[in-house]
């Protein structure tokens, strides 16, 4: 059994010192997921660091991190196992028929011929692991009854090796950008974290932390257009991925001062559709006249 | 209470607000909180939001609850002990004179901690309704609102904080800001001591709102209606989302033998995986007919709104509203449209769709059937949006029989509950008998309703 974290504290400070700023809410879950070994769900809007959580934990941790990316049709052949077939059929047609079936059959459900695929490796690790399920709304429902087995009891039943139980549960992280609702049984099991954009001050620390050339008053500026962006009805609001990427740009131009111009002609880089543009553009000309 | 009682009771109360809180979920809080300290409520908070809460709009009621049941001081606390509430009218008295200098200092400097001490105060000293009895006294945070008035601060406020060094429109955004956080502490506060002299339960039971897709479309305020439009893009997303799914899993045609036996090849000959021909999805042509009349807008903007983001899933989509005249106002929604523009150009419509300004279903029914006699055909389907409540005029059900039978199909979506239909100059039981009535109060409906046509 392995201790994650210490305590909340550890966790925050643990966290910082991989690059990732949490807040105290964060930080606590962090631990909790850690201490009570449940599987931490992470929602929120795209671009606030659930996925960047996991990888900072990993690295906080010094463990492995292990990815599953979901997407639509995904299935229990590309999530947790697989029997290589065409490696069977050879070995089949190899032996030439003189061996008896039975033997063949224990032959061919072996280790061998097991292509194992992220759940199935996270569990079997016996080094620290930390397991991200990415995206998991895009699934289908079928693969969430799968990830039942997997979260609640940590192991995975091969009908012909038997039962796999992880000699060591994985830190898991499950992230969602809430497109669909997941089932109640699979939000029962685990622990819940709701990632919101940051406070300014939060933001401006991200920022400098990310992009450390771009001088603080420009910073200040960037965050404050930014979160006036946020209060607009936009389609997609900028979030801390997207200042981090304005900040960038801006040390690439070079800019010494945020000004009306330079937003007017980088606004590209934190808002995606036109429609957005448009009305961003005209909200802030009107608030500086 | 022993801690056990007030766990079970905050459980309880939850459970009675809507949320789901298995007993699983309760076991996990315990246990959480059994790795946390409790010196700080802030942690508490949070075990108890990762353990219970899991989905995000219903936060705001958790912790609505989690106010009422792990309150934050009991009683006056520091700042309101031994304040004794004076009876009688005291606008003009120098207690509050002073409370007012500090308050304005408060929130010039946006100091958290003296604001909250100061909500305390106000309520201890402002809000207090005395009782008949020893017990049965209360608080107001409207009583002590009205008598603090934190809104008259603002200029001062504004004016002290363009002294700052902020231009006109932040110190604006800035001062309006914290007079709201300080009215929120207020009503916080107001609930607190109320919680403490009648028990939780009470309170809980009053007090918490449903959750912003729960809530009524007629119940609501001018705040919840901008969270609302805020929530219809998330959902059109989220029904999109659902609905090619829904599609996909569908979509198995026949077998396709040609690609099948083509990628067997790759396996000696043995077909592993097999390959279908897709399905032609099928689509509908929709005709959204909408009363804009002041007590049912607010539902139809909504339902225009939702619809017209999940054009995609429709052939083609016209809308018309109406008050006793009809106007078509499909051109507003272009595609990638500004929401807010959208919405300002819908009310702008309203005016012409009113000649008199008076509800008149039947009216509007026989002149949608005159002017546009196309848009109704037997691929479209039909869609009504309104009360029902026709001020007592000629319901035209002819014209109505007539249109439901030329199309597809037919419904009528009415935001009122069951029990109002056909009371007062409701024709919603007449209607509902040519076309399907549908109760549709709230976006969890609306948006059940909207998955369920396409």
């Amino acid at each position: 059994m392995t201790t994650w974290f210490e305590s909340p504290d550890d966790a925050a400070a643990r966290l910082r010192a991989t690059g990732y700023l949490t807040d105290d809410a964060t930080a606590l879950t962090a631990y909790l997921a850690g201490a009570l070994e449940k599987p931490l769900l992470v929602e929120g809007p795209a671009g606030v660091g659930k996925t960047e959580l996991a990888k900072a934990v990993a690295r906080a941790a010094g463990a492995e991190l292990v990815r599953l990316q979901c997407y639509e049709g995904l299935d229990e052949a590309r999530a947790l196992y697989e029997w290589n077939y065409k490696k069977q059929l050879l070995r089949i047609q190899a032996s030439g028929g003189d061996q008896s079936w039975s033997a063949t059959h224990d032959d061919i459900f072996t280790e061998e011929f097991l292509l194992t695929r992220p759940l199935l490796s996270a569990i079997r690790r016996d080094e620290p692991t930390v397991l991200l399920v990415d995206e998991v709304d895009k699934t289908d429902i079928e693969v969430e009854g799968l990830l039942l087995e997997v979260l609640s009891d940590f192991q995975v039943t091969i009908p012909e090796l038997g039962t796999v139980t992880a000699t060591r549960r994985p830190f898991v992280v499950l992230t969602s950008n809430a497109s669909r609702e997941l089932s109640e049984a699979v939000k029962r099991r685990c622990l819940f974290l709701h990632l919101d954009y940051p406070d300014a001050e939060r933001e401006r620390a991200i920022v400098t932390s990310q992009v450390p050339r771009l001088d603080d008053k420009v910073v200040a500026q960037l965050v404050d257009v930014v979160v006036r962006l946020r209060e607009l009805e936009l389609k997609k609001a900028p979030s801390i991925a997207e200042s981090v990427d304005w900040a960038r740009t801006l040390v690439a131009l070079q800019v010494g001062d945020l000004d009306e111009a330079t937003v007017a002609r980088t606004l590209g880089v934190v808002l995606k559709h036109a429609s957005d543009q448009q009305r961003a553009a005209r909200e802030l000309k009107l608030a500086s006249r | 209470m022993s801690l056990l009682d007030t766990h079970i009771g905050f459980v309880e109360a939850l459970r009675s607000a809507g949320l789901s809180v298995s007993l699983a979920e309760g076991l996990d809080a315990i246990s959480a909180l059994e790795k946390v300290h409790w010196h700080d409520r802030e942690t508490v908070r949070a075990a108890y939001a990762a353990t219970l809460v899991k989905r995000q709009p219903q936060r705001v009621t958790f912790d609505a609850v989690f106010d009422i049941y792990f309150r934050r001081l009991i009683g006056g606390g520091v700042a309101g002990d031994g304040l004794e509430p004076a009876l009688g009218p005291q606008d003009t008295g120098p207690d509050l004179e002073r409370f007012r200098e500090a308050l304005a200092d408060a929130l010039a400097s946006g100091d958290q901690q003296a604001l909250q001490d100061l909500a305390v105060e106000a309520v201890a000293r402002f809000g207090a309704m005395p009782g008949r009895g020893p017990g049965l006294s209360s608080w107001s945070a409207y009583t002590s609102l009205q008598r603090v008035s934190p809104a008259e601060l603002m200029d001062r406020l504004v004016q002290g904080l363009l002294g700052e060094g902020l231009d006109d429109e932040q110190a604006q955004r800035t001062a309006g800001r914290r007079i709201a956080d300080f009215t929120r502490l207020v009503e916080g506060d107001a609930r607190r001591r109320i919680a403490e002299e009648k028990g939780p339960e009470h309170v809980a039971d009053v007090t918490v709102r449903p959750t912003i897709d729960r809530l009524d479309f007629t119940a609501a305020r001018r705040s919840d209606l901008e969270e609302m439009r805020r929530e219809i893009y998330p959902l059109a997303r989220r029904l999109a989302a659902r609905l090619t799914k829904e599609q996909h899993a569908r979509r198995r045609g026949p077998l396709d033998v040609r690609r099948t036996v083509r990628a067997s090849i790759a396996t000696g000959g043995v077909p592993l995986t097999t390959h279908h021909r897709p399905k032609r999805p099928h689509r509908t042509d929709l005709v959204v007919l909408c009363d804009v009349s002041g007590s049912v807008a607010n539902f139809a903007q909504f339902t225009l709104m939702l619809v017209f983001a999940l054009r995609e899933a429709f052939s083609g989509v016209r809308a018309f509203t109406f008050v006793d005249d009809v106007v078509e106002v499909s051109d507003s929604f272009r595609p990638g449209a500004d929401v807010v523009e959208v919405m300002e150009s819908l009310s702008g419509q309203i005016s012409q769709a009113a000649l008199w300004g008076r509800t008149n279903y039947g009216r509007a029914l026989t002149r949608f059937a005159e002017e546009h006699p196309d848009a109704v055909g037997p691929r479209s389907s039909l869609l009504v949006l309104g009360d029902g409540r026709s001020n007592y005029s000629d319901l035209a059900l002819p014209v109505l029989g007539d249109l439901a039978g030329r199309a597809r199909h037919a419904w009528w979506l009415n935001p009122e509950h069951p029990r109002h239909w056909g009371t007062g100059d409701s024709a919603a039981d007449r209607y509902g008998e040519i076309v399907p009535m549908v109760e549709c109060r709230n976006l969890a409906q609306l948006g059940e309703f909207v998955h369920g046509i396409v």
